[in-house]
This record gives C-alpha cells, structure tokens and sequence, in this order.
C-alpha cells in the first residue's frame, strides 16, 4: 500500500516560508512606507488620537466586556474541527477500501465515530451552549 | 525548488507573481463592485476617472500612499501596525498552493555558454501534496490578523467587530471543513492536480451495479455533491467576512468592525485580504466542484497540437496552452467573484443569533448528513 501523500519535509515547506518572508516583506514596506510619504505633523490633536466614538467622549479604555458566549463557541470549534479533521484521512482512503472489499468495516469505523460526533451536537443543542441571547 | 539556478529563480519569481496577480485584482475587484452594485441600485457609481471609472482605485491607491500614518492613542502599536501585514499572509500562501493551469514543459536550450533544462513548471507557487488541508491551515490563521486589529486599536468597537469576526469565522470552518469530507470521499486524494484530472470526460458514476456515462454533462464534482458546494460556498462567505454574513463590520452596531481605527493603505491590506479570500475561495469551487482549470471539450494535447502549429515552437506552444487553460479558470473564478458581490446586493444582513444557529444547528448537521449519505450511496453503489 502506497502512502496516500508524500511526507512533508523542511525542503518541500521551503517555499512556503520564502514567500511568507515575501508578504511580510511587501505589507511591511507598505505600512512602513506609506508613514514616510505621508504628512507629518509634530503637535498632535487630541481628537484626532481619541479611539474612535459616535457622538459622545471616548472611555478610551480597554476592558471591554465580551460576552463568554465567544469563549465557549471557540472551546466548542476546537473540539469538533479536531473530530472533522480525523474524518479526512479516513474520506480519502475511503473509495481504495471499497475496491479492496473493506468497504463495510471502514463504515462501520466511521459510523461509531460519527454517532459520537452527533451524540456530542445533541448534547450541545439540549444544553443550550449554542443559543445566543 | 530545482535543482539549478535557472530553475530555482523562475519558482521563487513564480510565487511572487501569483501573489502580485493577486494584489493587482483587488482595484479591479473594488471597481467591479462599486460598478455592479452603482447598476443593481440604479446609480451610475464611479465613472469620472479612466474609462468607465477603472483608474478610480489607482487614483484612490495614490491618494492613500500620502496619508497621514499615525497610531491612536491607548494603542498597541506592534499590533496595530503587523496587523494588516498578517491579514495579507492566509490568503497569498493559500491562493499559490492551487494549480492555476497545467504545468509548462520547456524543452532544453542554451544559454550563457550552458544548456540548460529540460524543465516542467507547475503552474502554482507550490505543490505540496496535501493541497486542502493545507489550505484550511493557512486560512485560520486569518482570525490572527482579525483579532490582533481589534485588540491593537484599543476600541470597543474593533474589539467586538474582532470577537464577532473570529466566533463567526470558526463556526463557519467547521461546516466548510465537513462539506469537503463528501467531495474528498468521492475522488479520493488531496492533490488538487488529480482533482482536476478526474473531473475530465463525460460524467460517469457507478449505481445500482453498473457504470453509467452521461455522455453531454461534463465530470464535475458538483453532480456528485450538489449539497456539499452549496454548503460550501455558503460558508465561504461567512469566512470571508461577506455579506449576508459581515456582522463584523455592521455599520449600524459597529461603525466598521475590526478595522475602525484603520485608514489609508493599512485599510487597503485589509481589502486585500478579504478580496484574497474571496478569490482562493472562488478558486477552490472551481476546483472541486466544476473542473478547475479543465473545460468540456478542450482536450490539452489537442491544444498543444494547434499550438505547435501555429507559433512552430515547442516551448512557446507549451506556454500558450498554459495560458489557454489558465483564462479557463480564470473565467470560472470570475463568475463565483461576481456571485460573491451579487449576493451581497441582494440579500440583508442576518441577526448574529440566526447567524450562529444558521452554522452550528442547521449548515453542520446538513454537512455532516451529506457526509454519511455520500458514504453510504458510495458503498452500496460500488459493491
């Protein structure tokens, strides 16, 4: 049996790197660039720092409040993108099984699988963990 | 990279300009845009500078080079200014590991006293093998930018634009992420080159015992998935950012979301990645879903043929078919980029409750019924 996707090597990530060393290159001379060409005022206006407000004197504070409903949305995306990524290995060896009569036991796998998977959305559903108020 | 100097150069510069092709749609994306919607809400839109307005954004480019640059006050300036650097960063890497069109063969030649090649060019930045998973990796790394803008300006506005953005942008990737487990099921690798291979020819599927051939439909992925691309594209918008899904940037709640505090060309990045976004995401269904570069009909040995005959050349005939097959996809691309703004002139804006029930009660559940279905079917039909 072949391995379905060559093994990732420092050589073949090698132009990934090069050209994310290019973007960075290329927004930060942008960034960079733009603040040299630009108008330069030495006595700076107040209003003009203030964190932007509608109508009223900006707080200009950082503490925020953000609902912990962000907070549990992201421990629930982080438990269930780890279970939808296991399903790729298994999707794409999937049609090979099937030609090699291991069809049925590659399903049955996944299905025990999936029921967890479904289990745990039901659950979270019933708990009421995706209801936003 | 190679395994020459010739050939390590034309890689790196090949990256380089995939990713400047990309920086340079984005004018042409916004005027389309301004253009499409001006005529959809029966306003004339830009139409002063250039023909038809199209140097509009050129002049805006030079317009937002001589601003002011200044950081607000309360900022974090680090990540502040690395922000709009990192919002670029998902959507090039991503757009240059898809094949964009057949790889070039260059037969050998002389040059500076030396005879170099031959050479086959893939034509994308990089192939790596195991194309989108890569892809969703990269792609994550958007929330990065997004939160890092919202946290860096010290508003509360661009705070909760983030917070919005980045709650919205993972619940999303688990339905676009589950939408692909069908398609992968149904061809059976992550190389995006097979991909397309496979979706050339007349539509042949197996069931109930027999093969059938569909000899006036093309073999794209979108027979077999009808529901997977649908869920798909659905949830690149929420990925993008998108109306109906920019509850981000709701200007009623939120004057602009995560980039409030941002202006001139720092702005600029921003809408180049998004922009990005919306074309790796264009190229994607592309890919999966209707043929990618291959068209019904244009066989590239045929094409190659025409070629040699008409420009005599092996190489220059190579080049051309790549190019054939490039505006191929390109056309394609195009027309998922103007689905991508007619949507978002056609349909309000949804509740951010909805939105998120939309994701996890309705589009993943779906997702995942597609997933088993297209399993099951595949089994029995196989057998």
């Amino acid at each position: 049996m072949s391995p379905v996707v060559a093994p990732a090597t420092a050589s073949s990530l090698l132009p990934v790197i090069i050209l994310a060393v290019i973007v960075v290159a290329f927004g930060l001379v942008i960034v960079f660039g733009t603040s040299l060409l630009g108008p330069k005022r030495t006595v700076k206006s107040k209003a003009q720092m203030m964190p932007y407000e509608c109508g009223i004197p900006g707080t200009e504070t950082n503490d925020t409040k953000i609902s912990i409903k962000f907070y549990l949305t992201a421990i629930l995306f982080i438990l269930f993108d780890i279970e939808i990524i296991f399903m790729y290995p298994w999707a794409i060896k999937f049609l090979d099984s099937i030609k090699e009569g291991m069809g049925g036991y590659m399903l049955a796998t996944m299905g025990v699988f999936v029921l967890l998977f479904v289990i745990g959305l039901i659950w979270e559903v019933k708990s009421k963990a995706l209801d936003w108020k | 990279m190679g395994k020459d100097v010739f050939e390590v150069t034309v890689n790196i510069l090949k990256m380089f300009v995939i990713f400047l092709m990309m920086v340079q749609a984005v004018p042409i994306l916004v005027w389309l845009e301004r253009r499409g919607s001006a005529f959809i809400q029966n306003r004339l839109g830009p139409n002063r500078i250039g023909p038809l307005g199209l140097l509009q954004l050129l002049a805006d480019a030079v317009k937002f080079l001589f601003k002011q640059s200044f950081v607000p006050e309360k900022s974090v300036a680090p990540l502040y200014y690395f922000a709009p650097v990192m919002a670029l960063i998902p959507g090039a890497l991503a757009f240059n590991s898809i094949p964009l069109s057949i790889p070039i063969n260059i037969q050998p030649f002389e040059m500076a006293g030396q005879t170099w090649g031959p050479y086959t060019f893939a034509f994308q930045g990089y192939d790596l093998g195991i194309g989108i998973v890569f892809i969703l990796g990269i792609s994550s790394l958007a929330v990065y930018g997004l939160m890092m803008a919202g946290w860096g300006s010290s508003n509360k506005y661009s705070l909760m634009g983030a917070v919005r953005a980045t709650a919205q942008a993972i619940s999303y990737e688990l339905a676009l992420s589950l939408s692909l487990v069908g398609i992968l099921m149904v061809y059976g690798t992550f190389s995006f080159r097979e991909i397309v291979d496979i979706q050339t020819g007349p539509l042949t599927f197996k069931a109930f015992g027999g093969e059938h051939i569909v000899s006036w439909l093309p073999n794209w992925g979108i027979f077999f998935q009808p529901l997977g691309a649908l869920i798909f594209f659905a949830a690149t918008f929420a990925e993008a950012n998108r109306l109906p899904f920019d509850l981000p940037e709701a200007e009623g709640e939120l004057v602009a979301g995560f980039h409030t505090e941002y202006a001139g060309f720092n702005l600029l990045l921003f809408y180049i990645g998004e922009y990005g976004h919306m074309m790796v995401a264009s190229a994607l269904l592309a890919t999966f879903y209707f043929g990618g570069y291959s068209f019904p009909g244009l066989n590239p040995a045929d094409v190659l043929t025409y070629m040699q005959s008409v420009t005599g050349g092996a190489n220059s005939a190579s080049i051309l078919t790549a190019v054939v097959f490039h505006l191929v996809l390109l056309a394609k691309v195009a027309i998922f980029l103007w689905i991508f703004i007619h949507v978002r002139w056609t349909l309000p804006r949804f509740r951010y409750d909805h939105l998120m029930s939309l994701g996890w009660k309705t589009m993943l559940p779906w997702a995942l019924a597609n997933a088993c279905f297209t399993a099951i079917w595949m089994w029995l039909g196989h057998r």
